[in-house]
């Protein structure tokens, strides 16, 4: 059974020591991919070889709810402390924490395209240029590849800079960098470097707006080796994440989500930090296991509305943290439920739905009842038309089916 | 423009010479004088958008002396490299520097070790230069827990932080955005230092690099960028990659200088200049007309390409280590014995570093099986030994 698992810090409260082994555990991507399915699973899964049985299926005479993100304030999604706090939106959020580390440490800088003057192409940055100067939020020039890599040889002295990517997209253009020197430079160096930097930027499906701007890159990141991968998806995890990553000696990679920057929440007045590798529960259950992240986390809470309505009890798990995974949360589920359904927005190939399926198939098999079923996009650039775009998106209705069927 | 001080007397000094030697008294220059002596260097400077620094250099007979015994330990130090790779003792890649050890050490001569340097994967000796030991560079080599990286760097990821030297990197060109990285943080923290940043003539075609220029630009950033232009790009030739070789000129609206990369003292003033320039103007480009003799890597011959009277032309003519012992020899700093004697010194410390990274270090194998020290694992192995003994 789980030989490699070894116990990640998930119950305990963050604190400022928090070292991350630069080995993260390797239970999360060694190990041989489980291609054996049964076939009444493999249907539901969202793939590029889509039946017109499943099609009709799912065009109930129903609306189908595709635009799920929050444009209220739900209680039910609220996972903050029932103390009064402050209500605000994800980027400002993002922005609340992000000033104060800015105050907290002199070292901390953002760079970017957009981020000082422009305040920021999603205002995140709004603001902190007139706060603290021209150099501590730096306008750069369309040059991800080398702004990249300049905020990492900051990193190498002392600086903790915060890399903005406009659209994660474009961090392509610095993958050599992200690679090969923010990754890899402490190890290299036999532990003379450490890279505290921040590579942040919005990423996922939009609405509409093309395939170059609606790229997952945590799917091309994960594999590298030396970065911590995490995605935020309430204010609340938002501005704790920021904070976290930034107090992080690792490089961080913090994925947002371009739908999400406007969800209202309310978050504690009072200063908090959360854990990088700590995965949230979002709703506990005891049907089902599901696993899921950033924006598909609301559709999945809007397909559990629906199971619940249908006598289901599904275990919702945020898992924020996208490398290392948070097995321990994430055991402690399959061990009560035996059923695990992921739901991402990744590409069917090589995302992080099939990394997290390979981690637990690899350690909690034996705790399985049934074969792990993962949603996923489909393996396609993602269209302009909005109709077409929603189809290559995991919808709610689909969760509800792939929750059915699993548990028969 | 005046050679040295002494030119006058050195009429004298070449009467007394055999005298001097056969009877060992002191010389007019000792080799350890810290005297000022002012040579001039052998080519002129070619600026582009600034004014050129002048051909007189100041140094001193301890200065040359230096140098002189700093780059045989580097020459020495790459030989020895290239006979470790043929006994299968370094493997994967091995880049050789010998031919450009003026650039690094003039380098040196011309700023202090909070200044930083940053270069790419031909980086054995710039470690050396900034205070790298000969057991850590062929520890590193061949993968030794004593190497620089502690064995998992490998022969192009050598960093010494102490020094602020950031590398060592594989990747052609992509050090030069770090580089100005690095810049950028002596700028935000306001240190009156500057950073080098070394790419070759292969990198200079690489977009980062004008990215990386124009933010140093943009931003007055206290960056250096030294073009070590050895006039083959691994197997291409300058002019078949470059449309322009003049690479000093390429950063159009950033002034540049050419020098002589063989000419260690050309090197240090212009390191020096360039220093000064940066630290008020923001950056400039440095393009060191340097040669080396081994191919890109140990897996290229190196003649296939270029003729092997071209490499012996630029040994002969231009190899800067003789150019050094001449200088000394002329100047009557040191003799032919004494600087034979320096070599002969310089090949036993390589030959001592190579012998103890050799050892293999049983601390480490033994660390990384059982999970406390020796001393605890013999203890523990004593006393099950005499529980056992008493049971039967």
């Amino acid at each position: 059974m789980a030989t490699l698992f070894q116990g990640l810090p998930s119950s305990t409260a963050f604190s400022s020591s928090n070292k991350f082994n630069h080995a993260p555990a390797p239970t999360s991507f060694s190990g041989t991919w489980n291609n054996e399915r049964k076939s009444s699973i493999v249907t539901v899964r969202s793939d590029a070889r889509w039946s017109p049985v499943l099609n009709s299926a799912t065009h109930k005479p129903q609306r189908l709810i595709t635009n799920a993100v929050a444009t209220k304030a739900d209680s039910s999604l609220a996972s903050t402390s029932s103390k009064p706090g402050h209500e605000l939106l994800l980027f400002e959020a993002l922005r609340e924490g992000l000033e104060e580390e800015m105050e907290r440490d002199p070292c901390v800088c953002v760079m970017g395209e957009d981020v000082g003057h422009y305040g920021g192409s999603y205002k995140v940055t709004k603001g902190l240029a007139t706060k603290f100067g021209d150099l501590r939020v730096l306008d750069t020039p369309i040059a991800e590849n080398s702004f990249t890599g300049m905020g990492i040889g900051a990193a190498m002295t002392g600086l903790r800079p915060i890399i903005e990517g406009m659209n994660m997209g474009f961090l392509l253009l610095a993958f050599n960098q992200i690679s090969n020197n923010c990754g890899m430079l402490h190890y290299t160096s036999g532990g003379q470097f450490k890279i505290p930097a921040v590579i942040r930027g919005p990423g996922g499906v939009g609405r509409q707006l093309g395939a170059e701007h609606s790229q997952r890159l945590e799917s091309y990141f994960q594999s590298i080796p030396g970065i911590q991968m995490v995605a935020c998806s309430t204010p609340y995890n938002a501005k704790g994440l920021m904070k976290a990553a930034i107090r992080s000696e690792n490089p961080v990679i913090l994925f947002e989500h371009v739908l999400l920057y406007n969800l209202k929440d309310r978050i504690p007045d009072e200063e908090y930090v959360l854990s990088l590798e700590e995965a949230e529960m979002v709703r506990p259950g005891e049907h089902v296991t599901i696993l899921t992240y950033s924006r598909m986390r609301y559709h999945v809470m809007q397909a559990a509305k629906t199971l619940v309505n249908k006598g289901y009890d599904p275990e919702v798990i945020d898992i924020r943290s996208l490398k290392p995974f948070d097995l321990h949360t994430i055991g402690k589920s399959v061990k009560k439920t035996h059923r695990v359904l992921i739901v991402e927005e990744c590409m069917r190939t090589g995302g992080i739905g099939a990394s997290l399926t390979a981690a637990i198939t690899e350690n909690f098999n034996d705790d399985l009842d049934a074969p792990i079923v993962c949603l996923s996009s489909q393996d396609v650039p993602t269209p302009y038309a909005g109709t077409l775009e929603e189809w290559t998106v995991v919808q709610p209705a689909q969760i509800v089916t792939a929750v059915e069927q699993l548990c028969q | 423009m005046a050679l040295s001080r002494i030119a006058s007397s050195s009429h004298a000094s070449t009467l007394l010479k055999p005298l001097s030697a056969a009877l060992s008294i002191r010389r007019l220059i000792s080799s350890d004088s810290t005297v000022p002596l002012t040579i001039e260097t052998s080519l002129p400077f070619i600026s582009h958008k600034c004014d050129a620094p002048p051909r007189a250099v100041d140094t001193s007979a301890s200065e040359l002396f230096s140098f002189f015994r700093d780059m045989a330990t580097m020459r020495r130090m790459e030989i020895a490299a290239d006979s470790l790779y043929k006994a299968k003792l370094i493997r994967g890649f091995c880049h050789l520097y010998d031919g450009q050890e003026a650039v690094a050490i003039g380098m040196e001569a011309a700023i202090t070790k909070k200044d930083a340097i940053i270069t790419a994967y031909r980086d054995h000796c710039t470690f050396i230069g900034r205070g790298g030991t000969l057991l850590e560079v062929f520890g590193e080599l061949m993968g030794r827990i004593c190497g620089g990286s502690k064995g998992k760097g490998g022969s192009m990821h050598f960093y010494r932080k102490q020094t602020n030297f950031f590398g060592g990197h594989g990747i052609v060109g992509a050090q030069i955005p770090l580089g100005c990285g690095l810049a950028f943080a002596q700028r935000y923290s306001k240190e009156e230092n500057v950073t080098f940043t070394l790419y070759g003539d292969g990198a200079a075609n690489q977009g980062q690099l004008f990215e990386a220029l124009n933010m140093a630009a943009l931003w007055d950033l206290p960056a250096i960028l030294v073009c070590e232009n050895n006039h083959y790009g691994m197997g291409t030739a300058e002019w078949r990659a470059a449309k322009n070789p003049a690479y000093y000129k390429r950063g159009d609206y950033v002034p540049g200088l050419k020098v002589d990369g063989m000419d260690v003292l050309a090197v240090k003033q212009a390191c020096k200049f360039a220093k000064e320039n940066a630290l008020k103007n923001g950056p400039l480009i440095l393009e060191m007309d340097t040669y080396r003799y081994h191919g890109h890597s140990m897996s290229d011959p190196g003649s296939t390409y270029r003729t092997r009277d071209e490499i012996s032309g630029v040994r002969q003519e231009r190899d800067p280590i003789e150019r050094v012992r001449k200088l000394l020899l002329a100047h009557d700093i040191a003799s032919e014995k004494e600087l034979k004697d320096i070599e002969k010194q310089v090949r036993k410390d390589v030959d001592d570093a190579i012998a103890k990274a050799k050892v293999k270090n049983k601390k480490y194998i033994v660390q990384s099986a059982i999970p406390c020290d020796r001393r605890t694992w013999l203890t523990i192995l004593f006393f099950t030994f005499i529980f056992f003994s008493i049971r039967k």
